[in-house]
């Protein structure tokens, strides 16, 4: 190995390594990573302190300053790999760094060569696609068995009555019920006495003022939307994508999933302002549009990898779906026990609830009822602006509002 | 007071010394917060020992431990300073009776007699020993607001009281924050710091730190205890995977029943100690704790 670096060499090579790790940067946030200039120097400074000697402690080191998500640790390791894969690479930024030697006028092609490669990089985790490209058949009411992955063709939705349904689920807002924090802010009637305040009265008025009040600061609870987009539900799901679009733009802390045969976080791709760039989005990150459901499955994997990172803080869930699942409720009524246990309040909103002498009775539906703390219709705009009136008010107890239901089904 | 490292290998020591195994990866990391003097921000699941570094480092330094449990709520009064109220009213009762200016008064109980300091505002103060460690634990259990405040401190070491002025660190603490991500934290805060994901351990490292950790556990018994937890994490679908916390805390719950080697029942029993929701228990109980048990014996043959 070569001799360990000076720390702290601020050599005229200095600006090489700059250059380099910029190109690395540059790099990665071609790739999706937000790494912005005081990164770079972060992590020149961070490369400086720990020195070249050790691979390894170089990869860590890097990691370290352009890392700050889990889910971002795989483009790096790709990145880093590919980018600095020429072993010899390190010993000639070594060199670069001590005075006095001279860069090859080759190695920039060669590095540029490199850096092309790198920013062809694909995204994390692209699945491969299955070619499974039948004629599509309208699945609207039936079940699915093949899990269609495809890009869902979203031409579909323009036509005049869907618009103006469009405008009018823009115009919605989605009032939930205060929760108490615990932080208070000033209020002339409020039921505690402010301490700070009351003392800073009294030293002005140099006598005894009157008491100062406070009360608790109320917030809307985080909202977690989890929208089915299975083939019996896809007549219904574009709107709802425009719903939950009005919805996440409107206030803060609103997480919304999709799920068919398997779940995707979509709440990023809403945050656009614009609703059609944000449709496009989630269309391009959804592949199991229209194909079939495993509600089950799809709730198992909520629970374990999202569960604790966004029901915390008393959370309310809306469950859009029809309860049709393809694998018969197997498993899902021990998913959803589990999911009705970490927030505050669980509403099923269901379409089919529109027929007359609608009845739960198929088993994926048993399996989510007695979980539901209420169940609601949602299949027209009347029925969502119930929906927008029922969540401005503090619910009834859990569990009583689905009861009827219950005793029905 | 013991120096600060002067590289990994050192960091990974000075660990070593306090009872901490830890990767090389995670020493880097630890190296470059302390030898740059930014936050370290430790992400990762409950009990892989986040915390316990915080800890560790202020033994080994021998520096003092300031910590900071964050919870939903978390504001200025509880994290930074608070005023002294009922103090200060009688103070203003005395001096009535006195003869002191009003601007003397106001002076006297706003003073440091009457301010109580709070954690963030104590990590500033300077020490004997050198700076303080200050443990920001569970940073994600708190909100918004006062992620935005933090970012302030952190960025300067400064804090301003109104009634006093700027109260600046001559150096700044060593800070470690922890966050078990029940929330995702805001970029701006994450960008100051140095990030670690702490990662279950391998098997080898699971049982270098079973044997640092419970030394009174029998040597086959720590080796099966190991393979049956790894086993649990890599294969089943658990709403709570164990930690290492659990696995440290199950072999002593072991030893302590005198077992020297798992039995079906012996792991039946102490269930509990490793799996913290039912539907877990109720999953690997009976029959499966079984068939898992007989591949980790199995397997631990094979390999001698």
């Amino acid at each position: 190995m070569a001799p360990p670096l000076p720390r702290g060499a601020a050599a005229p090579g200095g600006g090489r390594l700059l250059a380099n790790i910029m190109y690395f940067a540059r790099t990665l946030r071609a790739a999706g990573l937000p790494v912005g200039p005081g990164r770079v120097l972060t992590a020149v400074e961070a490369v400086r302190a720990v020195g070249l000697a050790d691979r390894r402690d170089f990869y860590w080191t890097l990691h370290a300053v352009f890392v700050n998500r889990r889910d971002q640790r795989e483009i790096f390791d790709q990145a880093f790999h590919i980018f600095w894969r020429n072993p010899q690479l390190l010993e000639k930024m070594m060199a670069l760094m001590l005075p006095g030697l001279r860069v090859p006028a080759d190695d920039a092609e060669e590095m540029n060569r490199r850096l092309a490669e790198a920013l062809h990089l694909p995204r994390e985790g692209e699945p491969s696609r299955e070619s499974e490209s039948d004629v599509q058949l309208d699945a609207a009411m039936t079940f699915s068995d093949r899990e269609l992955l495809q890009s869902k063709d979203f031409e579909k939705m323009s036509n005049a009555e869907l618009a103006d349904a469009k405008d009018a689920i823009r115009r919605m807002v989605l009032p939930l019920a205060d929760v108490a924090t615990r932080r208070f802010m000033a209020d002339a009637r409020g039921n505690r006495t402010d301490m700070r305040a009351t003392l800073r009265a009294q030293l002005r008025a140099g006598a005894l003022a009157t008491l100062k009040r406070k009360r608790r600061r109320t917030r809307p609870p985080p909202l977690v939307v989890l929208c089915d987009i299975s083939g019996s539900m896809s007549r219904y799901s574009r709107l709802f994508l425009h719903f939950m679009h009005a919805v996440t733009n409107d206030r803060d802390r609103v997480y919304t999933f999709l799920f068919g045969t398997r779940l995707t976080s979509i709440t990023r791709f809403l945050r656009y302002r614009d609703v059609d760039l944000a449709v496009d989005k989630v269309v391009a990150a959804v592949e199991d549009w229209s194909g079939g459901t495993r509600i089950g499955q799809c709730l198992g994997e909520f629970n374990r990898r999202w569960s604790r990172r966004v029901l915390g803080q008393g959370a309310v869930v809306l469950l859009i779906t029809d309860g049709l699942d393809r694998e018969g409720g197997a498993g899902l009524g021990q998913e959803m026990d589990r999911l009705h246990k970490s927030c505050r309040r669980l509403i099923w909103l269901n379409p089919l609830l529109r027929y007359e002498g609608f009845a739960p009775k198929s088993l994926g539906m048993r399996a989510i009822l007695p979980h539901a703390d209420e169940f609601r219709p949602v299949h027209n705009l009347d029925s969502l602006g119930e929906l927008v009136s029922a969540l401005s008010k503090p619910g009834p107890r859990r569990l009583e509002a689905a009861a009827a239901w219950r005793e029905a089904g | 007071m013991t120096s600060l490292p002067s590289s990994v290998s050192d960091t990974l020591d000075l660990l070593g010394r306090g009872h901490y195994i830890a990767d090389r990866s995670l020493a880097t990391a630890i190296y470059l917060s302390l030898a740059l003097k930014r936050p370290l921000f430790l992400e990762g699941e409950a009990g892989v020992g986040k915390t316990e570094i915080a800890k560790v480092l202020a033994e080994t330094l021998g520096r003092r431990l300031i910590r900071l449990q964050c919870y939903e709520g978390l504001d200025v009064a509880s994290a930074v300073y608070e005023w002294n109220y009922s103090r200060q009213m009688i103070e203003i009762r005395l001096a009535e009776t006195g003869s002191e200016s009003r601007d003397a008064v106001e002076q006297e109980i706003f003073s440091d007699r009457f301010l109580i300091k709070r954690p963030l505002l104590q990590a500033l103060e300077p020490e004997l020993e050198g700076p303080p460690v200050l443990l920001i634990d569970e940073l994600d259990r708190t909100d918004e607001p006062f992620e935005a405040y933090l970012l302030e401190v952190l960025s300067d070491f400064q804090i301003t009281i109104p009634e006093i002025g700027t109260i600046k660190a001559k150096e700044p603490p060593i800070v470690v924050m922890t966050s078990n991500r029940t929330r995702e934290i805001h970029d701006a805060l994450k960008r100051r710091c140095f990030y670690y994901w702490v990662d279950y351990p391998s098997a080898e490292r699971e049982l270098q730190i079973l044997t640092v950790k419970a030394p009174g556990a029998a040597e086959t018994l720590s080796r099966e205890i190991v393979a049956f937890v790894q086993k649990l994490r890599a294969t089943h679908e658990l709403f709570k995977l164990p930690g290492v916390a659990e696995t440290i805390d199950w072999a002593h719950a072991l030893s302590q029943l005198d077992v020297l080697a798992l039995t079906p029942e012996a792991i039946n029993d102490t269930l509990g100690v490793l799996l913290k929701y039912q539907d877990d228990i109720a999953k690997i109980q009976g029959s499966e704790a079984q068939r898992l048990l007989t591949q980790v014996k199995q397997e631990l043959a094979a390999v001698g």
